[in-house]
């Protein structure tokens, strides 16, 4: 399978989480031990077994595209940290 | 009083909503400062909605849960109430709908009391993972309530609310009745839509109720059940009213006891309530039968693996722009990286991060596919289980309450939900009853415990008959010795 190691600072930035020198070597340790709990797994004789994603019987659920009423925009727009007008605020992502 | 009883002295004009909501109102007054059941108490809002009831009651309408208090779990959204998760990036959020669980309940005369604390974003077993709040078991303060649901267990347990919403991953609805004498019922996957419910991991989440007698969580379900077309993933099958299928006896039922589930690891008082409950059943008319849920045992690393996979997927939209908390810095990465370093608390991190180890590049297959496979041998083993049971009896929860800070280790926290997590994984319907009272060591109170019974998928009027049966042939629940009972005013 995989050795029981993570590589905390690796993972932290695909998971966008900042972390201190502390927290990277606290979860490097109990995540290196949780993995080597679900190590467990490969035990399971898998090879011919398809993956459950979920359990009930729902297939590609679809509905009429049809117009409907949606949330009100200025509630949505008040629960964000920062807007302009109608718009969400963000840092700038292109360079001048 | 049970929520049953209030509808009908509601509908009844014995007594009005606003009183029922006024006295309630004053036990969390009188009360929720030693429990903590509550992160936002609803006092204006709660008021009007009584208000509400008993004007359509005064117009001759007759309402299933007339003027019954709710305490809904905060990951659950009440338009215009603040909505945390538990969490500080979410601790200034206010919720722009309402969820169709809440909102159905609303609809059929209940009075939403307040938000209740938990886990941030549903991930414990103790409440101690909220970052809003502490919340005390009312049988012990000592202890903690269970988890995540932990204060929608108090608050029912405490006398602040009849009903409390609960949403249960791997056993949050389960695990906190068990630990404050309650019956908690996690119906079928899909059963009650997950519409305006904040997700935690998309194919276990599950919204039920947490109540003090199985008549009222049958009341309740019936109520919130049925497919929504906000949530894709509600079952779109007609649903059978439960409260009116509630059994006297278990005659032509056979129970499941699952061989793997070897009660003696609980200790001997554990061992033996859990015994004695198994022959309780039998005594009703139950035919005991020997199952093997041989995957069972790899439940907690199944979980482990796939909860934490959705969870990393769901909680990347906490990103410091829609919702909630914002920490600036240099760039907009730098942004992402500290708001979501200052939002999220040490367990929603170390999920996130394992949820996104398994998914990356590398080691999507050896994690991720292969949890995904296991998964399917769980269900499986249900399945070959179901062929020879109408239902399995097993514990709820691996241990009684246990004292704050117990289980720091994340690990020995992870097994409270031993017991819960293949039912979950499975999507079957599962609650919890009260099946007896116990003093572990260093304890000074006796603790309640709880009996799991889990039925085939949609499986839930069976489920609730036969609870109602176990529950009024032991009455466990009223039997707590005078001294422990539940904090009051």
């Amino acid at each position: 399978m995989t050795p029981d190691t993570i590589d905390i600072r690796y993972v932290a930035k695909l998971a966008r989480i900042a972390l201190s020198d502390d927290e990277i070597e606290r979860f490097s340790k109990e995540l290196g031990e949780l993995l080597g709990h679900v190590r467990a797994l490969e035990e399971l004789d898998t090879a011919s077994v398809p993956a459950t994603a979920q359990v009930v019987e729902s297939r590609n659920v679809l509905r009429e595209d049809v117009e409907r009423p949606c949330l009100d925009r200025e509630v949505v727009l008040d629960g964000a940290p920062q807007r302009q007008g109608e718009f969400f605020r963000v840092p700038r992502i292109i360079a001048e | 009083m049970n929520a049953a009883t209030i509808a009908r002295d509601v509908n009844a004009r014995r007594v009005s909503a606003a009183e029922i909501t006024a006295a309630t109102l004053a036990q969390v007054q009188a009360v929720d400062g030693d429990v903590g059941a509550y992160l936002t108490v609803l006092g204006e809002i709660a008021r009007s909605f009584a208000a509400r009831v008993d004007e359509r009651i005064a117009a001759g309408e007759r309402l299933a849960l007339a003027g019954v208090s709710i305490a809904v779990k905060d990951n659950m959204c009440l338009e215009g109430t603040r909505t945390t998760c538990g969490s500080k990036i979410l601790e200034r959020w206010i919720a722009p709908y309402t969820a169709t669980a809440v909102a159905r309940l609303l609809e059929a005369g209940a009075v939403p009391i307040g938000k209740a604390n938990c886990d941030e974003f549903a991930m414990g077993s103790s409440c101690e993972n909220s970052a809003l709040g502490v919340t005390r078991n009312p049988y012990d303060l000592a202890r903690v309530p269970g988890g995540s649901s932990g204060g929608s267990a108090a608050a029912v347990a405490a006398g602040e609310a009849a009903i409390g919403l609960g949403s249960d991953t791997g056993g949050s609805i389960r695990e906190p009745a068990a630990f404050c004498n309650l019956v908690g019922f996690k119906p079928t996957y899909g059963r009650v839509s997950r519409y305006g419910l904040i997700a935690f991991a998309s194919s276990l989440d599950q919204i039920g109720p947490l109540a003090r007698t199985v008549e009222d969580a049958a009341l309740a379900y019936d109520i919130m059940a049925g497919y929504d077309p906000m949530d894709a993933t509600s079952l779109d099958r007609p649903v059978e009213r439960t409260a009116d299928a509630l059994r006297a006896d278990l005659a032509g039922l056979r129970v499941g006891i699952v061989r793997e589930f070897d009660t003696k690891a609980l200790g001997e008082r554990s061992d033996a309530l859990y015994r004695e409950a198994y022959r309780d059943l039998e005594r009703l008319g139950a035919e005991l039968v020997e199952v093997s849920l041989p995957t069972a045992d790899y439940g907690l690393a199944t979980y482990y693996l796939i909860a934490p996979a959705e969870c990393s997927s769901n909680l990347a939209r906490f990103d410091g722009v829609r919702y909630g908390l914002r920490v600036e810095g240099t760039d907009v990465r730098a942004m992402y990286d500290n708001t979501r370093a200052a939002g999220f608390g040490p367990e929603v991190k170390r999920r996130i991060l394992i949820g996104t180890h398994a998914l990356s590049s590398g080691y999507y297959d050896a994690y991720y596919v292969r949890a995904q496979k296991a998964r399917t041998l769980i269900a499986r083993d249900f399945e070959r289980a179901f062929a020879q049971c109408d239902l399995i009896a097993c514990p709820a929860a691996s241990c009684p309450a246990f004292t704050f800070a117990a289980k720091s280790d994340p690990y020995s926290m992870y097994l409270m939900d031993y017991y819960t997590i293949p039912m979950s994984l499975a999507g079957l319907p599962a609650l919890s009853v009260p099946c007896g009272w116990t003093v572990p060591e260093g304890a000074n109170l006796p603790l309640p415990i709880g009996l799991q019974l889990c039925a085939p998928l949609f499986g839930e009027k069976l489920l609730l008959g036969a609870a109602a049966a176990y529950e009024r042939a032991t009455n466990h629940a009223l039997a707590h010795p005078a001294q422990s009972g539940p904090v009051r005013a």
